[in-house]
């Protein structure tokens, strides 16, 4: 007998000026992984905070073993069995594991805090569902994968039924999104209960149960995964058809773009990052570095661009020497950079998202005319970007804090890819985005390429390197392992070198 | 009301809320910690024995019942205006810069030496150079602390609070030494007055002083949301990453921004000084930078909201004599409502809590920043 623990019926939620949720209904049964997939601002994201009571819903009702309920609040929810794991994580970081998971709700001996008993109970439920987790690590020494396995113990402590994952993988290495899957097969075997956000469908159909797609805030559709392919749940989540294989002439590298000689950086512990790396990237050509994240990537791009010193070695940008340029020089000799966090480096949150859009032109003209902005020719440009690239917004006026998901790395694409340049450094350009949106930007970086730019891509997706690369530079431990041809290899070598196997 | 129809007078009223509501939702905060100040001002006033109304009424009155009572206030708003800019200008740079006091002083004390050293000029050259003088004593010492910070890392609360000693001990000095007036009974320490031509006027019985400092509350305003400049100094107080990203020399724009600050600040010296002490003398200017950052933060750290918030505790300076005289109330209790405004202000929660404001996610104010950063 299928067993309904969570129903929602005709959930309706707006904000001023967009209809977030537009009567949204969905069942949840017991032990099945039910995955609500859309693309970025499709309004999941809302819907759960809605069922996790951060949000009162317009209009609608929620039932719980088919009673109907008002989630009042987190903790409310909580107590009535669902517990959230969200895209960032709410650890803190200096604490060890155990601390954390009892965060909030610890037990006392008068007024000493009682660990020991937490700490059976604890480790009963991380024996039950494979968890293995060392409770006395602290957690900022953890990989970013384990400490969401203590965002989910946290949640089965509080004895949860139904759990909610807010893009999990989005965070994750694919390894650790094996790992993760392993867990949520565990736990819904032993009879809970997983709402699974996601806008991934390789995943969807690897991981789930029962598929429901979401678009613009409305159900659209929903699938079992053994009926449903990628290609019609992405033609159902972007509502057009959408060509997942990307159709790319053969490269024609001409002249000298970025050339790298004997590079070092290190951090500012000393300790050597990038190792000796030397490379060069002709124009016309996408040069993909793949590797796992933390090999000396981001140390590399980051000197590349002038945010971090160099140690040693040189940087020649259209045989210019560009060694510790300054951000500002590298962009004037006409390069392009679309930074690795999105949230922190690319852009100031506070101000609007036409401010961001001209954050490393502002000074130029027409944007600034002898030192005075113009307002009007900055929101010109702006508007006409957030057309271009669809990002999500109600009005280029609105600040960059408001946007959802994707629609962060959509503006930064958008302001990235609008001015002539001759070198572009993607690092993650499509990290959370949706296939749609993944598309698009797939497709400029190809125009790119063809118009006759120098395209360095960094992406811990396999596929991405794959799809894109002509050439693939892997790095391993700050040192380049392997430069191949991306049409002489296959994606399992790749995953080799990544983890530093060399044949 | 039906639900439907409630459901589209929501949607309406969210909608015409518009540029009021825009507005209410800047100074609700402010404007609610006023009245709260008041409030447990006047509980005060009651429990000692006054009647509060009675000395609300009598500073309001003494503030402003006549063009006498608009000139003091206006005359006590002036310095209070431009130290309240220096704050502001620092805080959008995500500097918090305590130091103004000691740049008024720097300010005040070196537009006194080119108001009495030289003379023979006529006032429409003397009035401006006097000014320029301060300005550029206050930005030489407000330069400091931004020197300081983007060499050494060391964190401008901690330098400006220690530069206001120097700054106290240095005007001391000078007061009571080098500049001292020379005069038969020889006891006061303080400068020789300064020359007519370098004396601010009044304009129809208003200081001139106080149409200087609203140009310059305009000016600041331009300067942070018009030019480049205010961009990247705005861009470096949000987002340090994002401003090195962006091409933004970040340690120039301390820099610059404490310079600026420093003028400001030093402005509020030389106008004190040329308007209304006319010489420089120890414990004339007392208070008038610290209450920069009371005038800064109820003004929402905006150059314009500074107007206002200067004018009410101007207004509250101006009126508290005449409280003490009417309703025989200490004017003490007027820096016990200043110090609360500035309490609940900086503590908005409680206020937001009470008028039930949900936090927005504007350029808002942080008054706790990391150290050493």
């Amino acid at each position: 007998m299928v067993n309904t623990v969570l129903e929602v019926q005709n959930i309706t939620k707006r904000f001023p000026g967009v209809i977030a949720n537009d009567s949204i209904s969905f069942k949840l049964n017991k032990g099945e992984i039910h995955a609500l997939l859309g693309e970025n601002g499709a309004g999941k994201s809302t819907l759960m905070n809605v069922i996790y009571g951060l949000y009162k819903p317009d209009e609608g009702q929620i039932f719980i073993n088919e009673e109907a309920v008002e989630v009042q609040n987190p903790h409310d929810a909580i107590a009535r069995g669902i517990g959230m794991v969200h895209q960032h994580f709410m650890l803190v970081p200096v604490f060890t594991v155990l601390e954390n998971i009892v965060l909030g709700s610890e037990t006392t001996n008068g007024p000493s805090l009682n660990l020991r008993s937490p700490r059976k109970d604890i480790q009963k439920i991380i024996d039950q569902f494979n968890l293995d987790i060392d409770l006395d690590t602290i957690t900022e020494d953890l990989p970013v994968g384990i400490q969401q396995r203590v965002e989910i113990i946290k949640a089965l402590y509080r004895q949860v039924d139904i759990l909610v994952l807010d893009e999990p993988t989005a965070v994750l290495t694919p390894q650790e999104v094996d790992d993760l899957f392993k867990i949520m097969r565990s736990l819904v075997d032993q009879g809970k209960s997983i709402i699974f956000i996601t806008h991934k469908l390789k995943e969807v159909i690897e991981i789930a149960d029962q598929i429901t797609v979401i678009r613009r805030g409305k159900v659209v559709g929903s699938a079992k995964p053994d009926e449903a392919d990628q290609q019609s749940l992405a033609t159902m989540m972007v509502g057009r058809d959408v060509d997942m294989h990307l159709h790319k002439k053969k490269a024609e590298p001409k002249e000298m773009i970025l050339e790298v000689n004997n590079l070092v950086v290190k951090d500012a512990n000393g300790n050597v990052e990038v190792d000796d790396v030397s490379f060069e990237i002709k124009a016309g050509e996408i040069v993909g570095i793949a590797g796992v994240q933390g090999n000396g990537q981001t140390e590399l791009v980051n000197a590349l661009v002038g945010m971090i010193p160099t140690e040693s070695g040189t940087v020649k940008i259209n045989g210019l020497p560009a060694t510790n340029a300054s951000p500002r020089k590298v962009t004037e000799m006409g390069s392009a950079h679309i930074p690795e966090d999105r949230l922190k480096d690319g852009r100031v949150l506070p101000f609007t998202i036409a401010d961001n859009m001209v954050l490393n032109t502002y000074y130029l003209e027409p944007f600034a005319k002898s030192g005075i902005r113009q307002q009007e020719e900055i929101k010109e440009f702006a508007v006409d970007l957030v057309e271009k690239f669809d990002v999500r917004t109600p009005s280029a006026e609105n600040t960059a804090s408001s946007l959802s998901g994707g629609n962060h790395q959509k503006e930064i694409d958008a302001r990235e890819f609008s001015r002539p340049i001759n070198l572009l450094i993607a690092a993650q350009p499509t990290r959370g985005l949706d296939v749609g949106s993944i598309e698009y930007i797939h497709h400029r970086i190809i125009e790119k390429r063809d118009e006759g730019c120098a395209v360095m891509v960094v992406s811990t997706e396999l596929d991405e390197i794959m799809e894109l690369s002509d050439r693939i530079i892997v790095m391993f431990n700050g040192k380049i392992i392997d430069t191949v041809n991306a049409d002489e290899i296959t994606k399992e070598q790749v995953g080799l070198l990544m983890a530093g196997v060399t044949a | 009301m039906t639900k439907e129809n409630k459901k589209k007078d929501d949607q309406i009223k969210e909608r015409s809320f518009g540029i009021v509501g825009v507005i209410w939702k800047k100074i609700s905060v402010p404007l609610t910690s006023i009245f709260l100040a008041l409030f447990i001002g006047g509980l005060i006033m009651a429990i000692s024995g006054s009647d509060p109304f009675e000395a609300y009424g009598a500073l309001f009155q003494s503030a402003f019942g006549d063009i006498n009572g608009w000139g003091r206030t206006l005359e006590k708003a002036t310095p209070l205006i431009f130290s309240g800019l220096a704050v502001t200008f620092a805080f959008k740079a995500g500097l918090f810069n305590i130091g103004t006091q000691g740049q008024l002083l720097m300010g005040a004390i070196t537009s006194a030496y080119l108001g009495f050293a030289i003379t023979g000029l006529p006032a429409i050259i003397h009035i401006p150079l006097a000014l320029l003088g301060g300005a550029l004593a206050g930005a030489l010492f407000g330069s400091i602390p931004g020197l300081l910070k983007t060499r050494t890392g060391a964190h401008e609360v901690i330098t400006t609070i220690m530069l206001n000693y120097v700054a106290i001990n240095i005007t001391d000095y000078l007061s009571n030494g080098p500049l001292k007036e020379v005069s038969s009974s020889d006891v006061v320490a303080r400068t020789p007055p300064i020359e007519a031509s370098a004396e601010i006027p009044q304009v129809a019985g208003l200081p001139l002083g106080f149409f200087i400092a609203i140009i310059f509350a305009v000016f600041v305003w331009w300067i942070l949301e018009k030019t480049t400049l205010g961009f990247e100094i705005r861009t470096a107080g949000l987002s340090g990453t994002a401003a090195k990203y962006a091409g933004i020399k970040v340690t120039a724009i301390i820099v610059i921004t404490m310079v600026i600050s420093g003028a400001l600040a030093g402005l509020g010296g030389a106008v004190e000084t040329q308007g209304i002490v006319g010489r420089y003398q120890p414990g004339f200017n007392t208070g008038l930078g610290f209450d920069g950052i009371t005038v800064a933060l109820l003004g929402k750290v905006h150059p314009i909201g500074n107007i206002f918030s200067a004018l009410l505790i101007g207004s509250m300076k101006a009126g508290g004599a005449k409280m003490q005289f009417v309703a025989d109330v200490t004017p003490e209790i007027t820096n016990v409502v200043q110090a609360l405004m500035l309490f609940f202000v900086a503590a908005d929660r409680v206020v937001r809590w009470i008028i039930r404001q949900r936090e927005t996610d504007d350029e808002g104010l942080t008054l706790t920043t990391g150290w050493g950063n």
